[in-house]
């Protein structure tokens, strides 16, 4: 992220030094102002996840604020009669589709911007960082055309690639990012023994990407099974619909069927926090490894 | 495993010349997929929307499809006060919601930042709603807000409040509640950026502020906020533009309304679009948020210091 550590300001304070008994700084802080804040802001975090565990798990109309009687008729419900399987289905194709698709274009050009200096590489850089700025919403109807003209709608292909193409550019600014931190001179040896561009680059730059890899390969799978506009616009056909376009019919219907409505949510979150719990290690540290600003 | 391999292989001294051992097209065979994509669904859609921004078309009135010059944007400005409307709800939502979410992902970021028991598993339970998409948080939040069964209910019950309060369909009530399920999920985005590029201060410079004898609030001001501030001012470009630009929430959450008080620029082009079919006024529209855009990369590429040694 920021490599330069900025300048501190090392001057001498005229206060009296207060005890320190040895301790150092950062353990310094009285433990309630670390437990306080944190357990309002945990309250204001989970009290909304527990709210949609509520009204999942208890039976219709019931006002308790404990999901006892517990009942899973609402999942079955959402399931079955709402087609969240096939939405589910759906989701995951996009969600798996678009990761393999975005991670491997990105690989190829992130490796580029890394390893090569070329002519348009200036250009193309600067394409790459505008075109974060660029939003799908605000391209809806000239993207219908498009697809419309390639026969694309009603099929999956068109959000796979729409949401493939809008997560290209932060993709490959942090892929490249990634790549740049593995020395050239172990490529380099690679080759002296042998091997191919592409062989080196499989068997000595490939693994030291994983987490990197990972971290982006994850927000891609996120994103596209959370990103909702290019399927409502783009599938037209109710069995071709994602779990974002079923919650948000659910929402949409004359009388709300809440439980259904919470069951289907907890349904669209499984996977995102299965991922999320897989990559969180790797978030923070991937972060400030790659170049999030470019 | 990767590195012991590559460790074991030390360069050998007659290193080739990268640019020798380099077929001239690979780079450009390399970027070719991405670029092929983002000219045509990106670079072709911004160009077409250009055009049909200086055109009249509605395919629902073909008779008055043709070149319309400029009308379309004369019409926005002097004529269309819903677009006044909307351009500066946009501007109030992106300032309360950049700004309130950088203040709590800030304070969030140095809390759990310290150490303390339980650290792990409280970083992942407030940086949870990250992941949670904007339809969902729709979701959660409708069942919150609901009149009959949602949180206002249970406050009634304990004298807060009356039966049946909406806080959704209220017009002097819509905004905090949206902005308050927003917050909910973009308060880790800021936290977690944030507490990232904390990791990178090095723990040297306070203990010798703690030398100093500086305190605390000293040792904030003087050597973590310089740190972050980089960090700071590009995250929050950043979500300023994504913010900006993002529709899923209120679309699913208030349909912009009621009475239209929630609407975004954004989401006014969807529904001139979508709903009204008037393909090239809602271009035109485009090309102004186009022009605010324009406005954050120009500071965004200055900021990254795009024309250094990158």
């Amino acid at each position: 992220m920021i490599t330069e550590i900025a300048p501190a300001p090392r001057r001498v304070v005229s206060e009296p030094v207060r005890p320190r008994g040895g301790r150092r700084a950062w353990d310094e802080v009285p433990r309630w102002q670390i437990y306080l804040p944190l357990s309002v802001y945990l309250l204001f975090t989970l009290i909304p996840f527990y709210w949609i565990l509520l009204f999942a798990l208890r039976p219709a109309g019931s006002t308790s604020l404990v999901p006892w009687p517990m009942t899973f008729d609402h999942f079955e419900k959402v399931w079955t009669e709402r087609s969240f399987g096939l939405y589910f289905y759906n989701s995951v194709l996009v969600g798996i589709a678009t990761l393999v698709l975005t991670t491997v274009v990105a690989l190829a050009g992130g490796y580029a911007l890394a390893r090569f200096d070329f002519r348009l590489k200036r250009g193309f850089m600067l394409a790459l960082l505008c075109s974060q700025f660029v939003p799908g919403a605000l391209l809806l109807v000239p993207l219908f055309q498009i697809f419309a003209e390639l026969s694309m709608i009603n099929s999956l292909a068109s959000v796979i690639i729409a949401e493939t193409v809008f997560q290209l550019p932060l993709s490959m600014i942090l892929i490249s990012g990634f790549i740049k931190n593995v020395p050239p001179s172990l490529e380099e040896a690679a080759w002296v023994d042998g091997c191919s561009r592409f062989a080196a680059f499989r068997i000595v730059v490939l693994p030291m990407l994983r987490p990197g890899l990972i971290a982006v390969g994850s927000f891609a799978f996120v994103h596209a099974w959370n990103h909702f506009l290019f399927a409502l616009m783009f599938l037209s056909d109710q069995s071709k619909q994602t779990i974002p376009v079923g919650l948000n019919t659910l929402m949409n219907a004359d009388s709300v069927d809440l439980g259904a409505l919470a069951a289907g949510g907890i349904v669209a979150a499984v996977p995102v926090v299965i991922v999320f719990a897989f990559i969180q290690k790797w978030l923070i540290t991937g972060f400030s490894a790659g170049a999030v600003k470019g | 495993m990767a590195q012991a391999a590559a460790v074991a292989k030390p360069p050998a001294p007659p290193r080739r010349r990268r640019a020798s051992a380099t077929p001239r097209r690979l780079p450009y065979l390399l970027i070719a997929p991405a670029a092929l994509l983002m000219l045509g669904f990106i670079a072709y859609p911004v160009l077409s929307v250009f055009y049909y921004s200086l055109q009249h078309y509605n395919p629902t009135k073909p008779w008055r499809n043709g070149y319309a010059g400029f009308d379309n944007f004369v019409h926005a400005f002097t004529q269309d006060p819903q677009f006044w409307d909307t351009l500066l709800f946009s501007a109030k939502w992106v300032v309360v919601e950049v700004g309130l979410q950088l203040l709590f992902g800030l304070a969030l970021a140095l809390i759990v930042n310290q150490t303390f028991v339980g650290r792990g598993l409280g970083r992942a339970l407030v940086f949870s709603p990250w992941a949670v998409s904007g339809v969902l948080t729709s979701a959660i939040w409708v069942l919150l807000y609901n009149s009959q069964t949602g949180i206002t209910r249970y406050l009634a019950d304990l004298g807060i409040g009356s039966y049946g309060t909406s806080w959704l369909s209220d017009t002097s009530t819509v905004f905090p509640a949206a902005v308050v399920a927003d917050l909910w999920r973009g308060v880790p985005f800021f936290a977690i950026l944030i507490l990232a590029d904390l990791q990178s201060v090095s723990k040297d410079l306070y203990e010798a502020a703690e030398v100093d004898g500086a305190s605390r609030l000293k040792q904030f001001w003087h050597i973590t906020l310089p740190h972050l501030k980089d960090a700071i001012v590009l995250s929050t470009l950043l979500r300023a533009v994504w913010e900006f630009n993002n529709v899923d929430l209120l679309y699913t959450l208030t349909n912009g309304g009621p009475a239209g008080v929630t609407t975004t620029l954004p989401l006014y082009v969807a529904n001139t679009s979508v709903d009204a079919h008037n393909f090239g006024y809602a271009s035109a529209l485009t090309t102004v948020a186009f022009v605010v855009l324009l406005f954050f990369s120009m500071v965004y590429l200055r900021l990254s210091k795009f024309g250094g040694e990158k």
